[in-house]
Parts: structure tokens; sequence; C-alpha cells
């Protein structure tokens, strides 16, 4: 059995690895399916991360820190929703710009925080089931964040799949012209799924700056925001796929680490490059699939909806 | 004036009047409907007639009026009020979401919560006893015209509504599917609901409808008995001019086979698409060629095979003026002279945020010379689409404005004008009046008879038998991606394509078929 011992950590640094996608993804997936893509992910994760950052270093309540990231994230979105969706303007121009918004008001707030440590969040300790071999740790020995990104994947799918308000959800985003004329309110919908997905991208990057190194720097997302919109393309908007991506995609990031730690004679600079490398390749192999694509992707995504006629 | 009926209207509408920037959509209207009246209301595309029932169906609000519901006054803000109050509508551009079942749109459509599988079984029993077969998990997108107008259809019926209004809803039926309907609509009238009744087609207006209120340019032109009218003085109230019927050529059955097509065998490449099953046909100069059928019998199939967009195995299964064209795309086909003009013309014959000069670019740059040296000549392009707009008399602000701005019978005027002024050996048009006024109608029925008589071979795919009889020459029906042998117009009547059309593809059997999938 020993000769198992480092699977355990690797499995605990990829759950964490991926728990920030998952969280990210699962609210951009909303978002899309009501037929909005906004690409300010990284900017709301970034925001979300400091603001989770500074309100735990200055109350010590965690509860309140995500709470904060989540509210972060979602005014985020606000601003991005009053933009693309009242004053209808481009959503790829907007989205973008939200990320360079996001990257710089973060940078600001966090100013005099960089390098101030905190406490990880606590994990998950029930005696008896944490210390179990293996299942132990992996399976009881989570921070509550790591819990509920499953509880929002399942929520998620069920709220699309299996209630009447998902289902509009996903009218909306089929056809906004058919959803009007039938009397359901667009805009009001798509404020909803925007908020929400800021929110679970605030979340994501809270994560970020609460459990998985807590600290502040700047940037600190790395990147992951667009990783989650690569995401949802790789799960063609099923949530399901959102978490095995997510999954799939952390689990290189952390075998790519060790194999540079083990000293693998390849260039660390190729290592790093096999997560991007893989998600190019799987949104290629997806995208052949024309018939999967057009069955789940959300019709009017990124287009402007004009309440008129 | 006419209101000598006893009893409350079930829905009185007094000086409705809607203004869009720079056109007044509706100049004090006026309407009256008596509880089990089935009201037609008429008038050419762009007369105000959607204006109106969407105003009653509470998607637009009126600027200016009155709804009286049942003897009371009333405001409809939005849909779901209209529906709560009992009004049911059927658009005429579907209501519908592609990527959803048939049963999701449904559930879409009405108030309230629903139990799927209760409104699975609710959607089959309705969708049978009215005579109009709907499989509840099939994919909207899979799905033909016909079978979409289906759904919206079933989606009034359902909630039981005292007043359904439906936007032209036979105008892809088979004329037994159409009777069949007439008999629901009769059954529904009975039972004192009130129809308010929008189609072109004043044959059927004629047999169907009680009363008629005749709308022209935004206003209220007058209420007549359409029963003690005649087609043609309907047409003409509509209109305001005389009107003249298609001049039909002699038939020319000597000219050389311009289209020929032999064991044209496609597997469907989408779920529950039509397999085409050995197609063969030939096409004459000179020659109008008629196919008839049910949407969904193979006819979107048929029709990428011969524009191009689906490539066959073999180059020799289509012949184009004796040349082999079975490997060629949409673009080389066209440079040898086919034209095509596809079943939906917002999306597929025109992009609809673009530009009526980029439109008249996209399909007609080659075989007009518009390009110069690999840049757009604007210059000859503008000119193009100036010829288009004035020889098809396509009702447009300006030829840089979106497609999506034209009404439904100017696009498709200006699609048809795009295809015949690029003289085409061979133009392949279906439904080429869907949707569209009798005025519109006449004028594009006239074009593809003189682009015969001019030599060139017309290919026509409708589901309309009496546009296929006004003019073809010869006619085959297409059931489950097989087509019968073409007939001269002579030798078949309109009951025996009936017949082919349901033949073993009938009602009863696709009803059975939902059963299994």
């Amino acid at each position: 059995m020993s000769g198992f011992d480092w699977v355990v950590p690797i499995i605990l640094t990829v759950i964490t690895a991926a728990t920030p996608l998952v969280f990210a993804g699962i609210g951009e997936l909303v978002t899309e399916k009501s037929g909005v893509l906004n690409l300010g992910v990284e900017g709301m994760m970034l925001v979300g991360a400091v603001s989770g950052f500074i309100t735990a270093l200055v109350t010590g309540n965690y509860f309140l820190a995500v709470g904060a990231a989540a509210l972060a994230g979602a005014i985020m979105a606000f601003l991005f929703g009053v933009l693309t969706l009242s004053l209808m303007a481009n959503q790829v121009a907007t989205g973008l710009a939200l990320t360079l918004f996001g990257v710089g008001l973060s940078a600001l707030m966090g100013q005099e925080f960089v390098g101030e440590p905190i406490a990880a969040l606590s994990k998950l300790n029930i005696t008896g089931l944490s210390d179990l071999p293996f299942i132990g740790p992996i399976i009881f020995g989570q921070d509550v964040l790591v819990y509920l990104s499953f509880v929002m994947v399942a929520l998620v799918s069920w709220l699309l799949y299996k209630t009447k308000a998902g289902l509009i959800l996903r009218a909306v985003g089929d056809s906004h012209d058919a959803a009007h004329s039938i009397g359901y309110p667009v805009i009001a919908i798509r404020y909803l799924a925007v908020m929400f997905g800021g929110a679970m991208s605030g979340i994501g990057g809270a994560y970020l700056s609460l459990a998985y190194t807590p600290m502040w720097a700047e940037n600190m997302t790395a990147g992951r925001g667009w990783i989650a919109l690569a995401l949802i393309v790789f799960a063609t908007w099923k949530p399901g796929l959102v978490l095995v991506g997510a999954y799939m995609f952390g689990g290189i990031t952390i075998l790519q680490l060790h194999a540079q730690a083990a000293g693998l004679n390849v260039p660390s600079q190729v290592l790093s490059m096999l997560p991007y490398l893989a998600t190019i390749l799987v949104l290629v192999l997806i995208s052949k699939d024309e018939s999967r694509i057009r069955k789940h992707a959300p019709a009017c995504i990124g287009k402007i909806f004009h309440p008129a006629a | 004036m006419n209101g000598n009926e006893g009893g409350t209207p079930q829905l009185e509408l007094r000086g409705i009047t809607k203004a869009y920037p720079g056109c007044l959509a509706n100049d004090h209207i006026d309407l009256k409907i008596m509880p089990g009246e089935i009201h037609a209301l008429l008038g050419e595309n762009g007369a105000g007639k959607s204006t109106l029932v969407k105003t009653i169906y509470g998607v637009l609000q009126a600027d200016e009026g009155e709804i009286i519901w049942a003897g009371s006054p009333v405001t409809i803000p939005n849909p779901h009020t209209a529906r709560k109050i009992g009004i049911g509508m059927v658009f005429q551009h579907f209501s519908l979401f592609e990527a959803m079942t048939v049963t999701e749109n449904i559930a879409l459509g009405m108030s309230g919560r629903q139990d799927m599988k209760i409104l699975e079984r609710d959607i089959i029993e309705v969708s049978n006893s009215y005579g109009l077969p709907l499989e509840p998990n099939r994919q909207v997108h899979t799905l033909s015209v016909g079978e979409k107008q289906r759904i919206e259809i079933v989606r009034c019926l359902l909630q039981k509504p005292k007043l359904l209004i439906m936007d032209e809803p036979t105008s892809v039926l088979t004329p037994q599917e159409a009777e069949k309907m007439f008999e629901t609509l009769r059954r529904l009238s009975g039972e004192g609901v009130s129809i308010l009744y929008i189609s072109h087609k004043l044959d059927e207006i004629k047999e169907l409808c009680h009363k008629a209120t005749i709308l022209r340019g935004g206003k209220y032109i007058s209420e007549c008995d359409p029963t003690k009218e005649t087609a043609k003085s309907l047409a003409e109230m509509m209109i305001g001019t005389n009107l003249r019927a298609p001049e039909h050529h002699e038939t020319a059955n000597g000219g050389p086979i311009r289209l020929k097509v032999r064991d044209l065998s496609i597997d469907a490449d989408v779920e529950f698409g039509v397999n085409l099953n050995a197609i063969n046909f030939d096409v004459r100069s000179g020659e109008i060629f008629g196919i008839a059928g049910v949407a969904g019998n193979g006819q979107i199939e048929l029709l990428s095979a011969l524009s191009g967009e689906t490539i066959c195995r073999n180059p020799d299964t289509i012949m184009l003026d004796g040349k082999p064209i079975g490997r060629l795309g949409p673009n080389p086909r066209r440079d040898l002279g086919l034209a095509f003009v596809p079943e939906d013309r917002l999306g597929h014959g025109s992009v609809p945020e673009m530009l009526l000069t980029e439109n008249a670019f996209l399909s007609g740059y080659s075989r007009m010379a518009l390009l110069n040296g690999g840049f757009i000549n604007n210059s000859s392009t503008a000119e193009y689409a100036s010829e288009i707009v004035k020889e098809f008399d396509v009702r447009t602000p300006g030829i840089h404005h979106t497609a999506s701005s034209l009404s439904g019978g100017n696009l498709q005027k200006f699609i048809v004008g795009r295809e015949v002024l690029q003289k085409p050996g061979i133009l392949i048009v279906a439904h080429p009046t869907w949707g569209v006024d009798a005025g519109a109608a006449a004028f594009i029925h006239q074009t593809l008879i003189d682009l015969a008589e001019a030599g060139a071979a017309v290919l026509v795919v409708s589901q309309d038998l009496d546009e296929l009889f006004a003019i073809s020459d010869r006619i085959a029906v297409i059931a489950e991606g097989r087509l019968s042998v073409g007939r001269e117009l002579n030798e078949i009547t309109i009951e025996e394509i009936g017949l082919l059309m349901g033949g073993t593809h009938g009602m009863g059997e696709t009803a059975g078929a939902a059963d299994v999938a």
C-alpha cells in the first residue's frame, strides 16, 4: 500500500487546482445558456479574489469573505449587464474591457495587501471518517468550497434541465425573439443569469486567494478565467462535462508540475504548455461534431436583443 | 354598421392606433368578433395585420384605442395576460426554439407549471384528435416548416382559448390536412370559440369565414361577408387595384432536357432526417416541374442535394445541360447556371443582418461580374441591387437597408429577383409564395412562367397545390423520400395528388411512430 502514498497528495492538489475552474465555468455556463457571452470572467475572478482576501484579512470571517467575493463578482457582472443588455454594447468588446478593468481594479484594491499572509480556509475534519486511509482525506477532508462546487454543478444541472425556470433560461438563449413574442422578459432573465455568472466567478477567484494559495498577488488567476471559458465549449454547454473538463485540466496542470519536479528530460516550458495544448486539442476534436454543438450551444449567444417589434 | 346580431362581442377593438417611427402601422382600426365567429383579417403584407394581432396578443401596446373583452375594457400588457384571459395565437414567423423538443416548446408557450409527462400525453391526445400528428420528443430543428406549424397550433389548442388568432395556418398544409383543420376550426367555432383568421388564400376564407375585415396601408377599409364575395373581388379590395391571373404559356414538351437526376439516393446525416431513395426526374427547357408533398418527406434533403449543399457520391447522378455536377458544390453549380431560392428566406435565402446590396452580391457576384480583381465593385453591386428592387417591385426604403427590415413578401420578391436576373438555365425554387400576399404571389408566379418561357428549366417544390396547378406543366409527388413519376397537369387531379402525398405516409402512421419514439 505504501507504494501509493504519493497518489493522495496529487489528487488533493488536483482538486484544489480544479475547484476555481468549476466555479467560474458553471457560472459562465449559465450566463451563456441565457445567450450572453461574458468574456470578463478573468476580471470578475480577480476582483472576487481580492475582495474575498481583504474581507478575510480584516474580519477573519471566511463566510463573509466568500460572500464579499460573490457580491463583488456580481457587481462586476451587473456593470457588464448595464453595458451590453441595457445599452446594447457589443458583448465581446465589453467582456474584454471588463477583464482589463478587473485586472487594474483588483491590483489597485490589493496594493496594500500584497504578501500579507492569512490562514487557509479550514478543511473538514470528521473524526474517524477523515482519517480513513486514501478516501478519508479525499472525500471527507476538503474545505467547504470544494463541496459547494459540486453542489453548484448538480444544482445548475437540475435547474437547467428539470425546472421550468431552466427551460425558460435555455429558451431565452435559443431564440430571444421567440421568447419575447411568447412573453418572457428576456432582458431581466439575462441580467439574473449574468449576475449569477459573476457571483460564481467571484467565488472561483476567492478560492484561489483563500484556499489554493492563501494570499493576494496581482494577477493571481493567471489565465484561469480564459480556461473556464474554453471549458464551456469543451463541455458543449453541459454542466456535468464542465466538471469533468475542470478536473482534467487541473489534473494535467498538476501532473506537469510533478513531472517538472521529478526532473523529466523535457524543457519545462513545454510541460507548462501541456494544459493549454490539451485544451486546444480537445476543442478541435469537439468542434468536429457539429450536430452535438448545435444541440446544446445557445443559438443566440453574443447576439444583441432589440425588444422592438 | 353591421352590428345587429344579439349578444356581446367576444372581442371588440375601437380606434386602435400604433405608430412606428416613420410609419403609421395601425390607423384607428375597429373590429368586432362575436363568440363562435370565424373572422378573417385580410390585407397585403404591410397592411398592418401583424401589428394589430400582436396588439391583441399583448406583444405590442397600442398608442391609442380600446380593447373590449367580453363586454369590459381590458389592457393586455403582455402575452401571459392574453393567455390568461383566453387568447391564443399561432404565429406566422414561428415562436419556436430550435434546440428544444416539441414538448419543451409547448411548455414554454403555456403559463404556469406543467408536468412534462402529463403534457406529453396531452400533446399526443390533442394532436391526434385534431389531425396534427406530432412526436413530443423530436428536436424542433429536425422538423420541417409544416411540422413546426403544427406545434404552434397544438400549443394553442392545449390552452382551450376563447379567441384563437391564426396567422396563415394552412400555408404549409396539404389540402387534406387543411380540410381536416377547417373541421377542427368549425368544431371550435361550434363550441363558441372565436377565431381571428389571417390568410392569403382567399378561397379558403370564402369557405371558412363568417366575416372579413379588410385592411390596407394600416387603415380599416371595410367589413364584408366573404361568402358573398368572389376571390377576385376580395383580392381587389385588399390591394385596391385590379388583379391579373398568371398567364400560362403553351406547354413546351419539345425542349431539350436541362436538368437530369438519376438514381439519387442519400442517407440523411441528421437525426430524424429523411433518406432519399432512388429519385429520378428530368426538367426540360421551357418547363415548370412541380414537386408536391407534405413537409418532412425529403424536400429539405432533395433541395440540398440539388443546390450542392449536400454532395452526391456519383457525379453522374445530377446532370446539368449534359454536364455531371453531382460532386460540385453550390458555387460551381451556380457558375454553370443553376440558381436556387431556398425555403427559408431569412437565414438561408438571405443574411438577415446584411444590407440588400450585400445580399445581392453574395449570390450574384460571379454571374453578374461584381468582383473587380478580388475587390467588391460597389457601384455595379448597387446597380444590380437597384435593378432587382425596381424590376421586381420590392418595397423598401432603399438598397442600403438590411434584409430583415423587409416584409416577408418583399424579401421573397427580392430573392427571386436576385436569382432571375442572373439569367439561370435552371431555377430551383422552394415554396415560392409561402406567407406572401396575393399581389406578390401573382407577380412571383408570372416571373417563374416568364423565365420558363425564355427557355429556362424551373423546378418548384411547394405544398400549395393551387400554386402548383396554376404554374406547373408537370407534377410529381415526394413522399417518404421517394418521388412519384411526373405527370402532365391534365392527367392528374388534386385528389390523386393528395392521396399520393398522404399515401403510405398517412396521418395514422406518423402518429403511431410517435409512440415508438
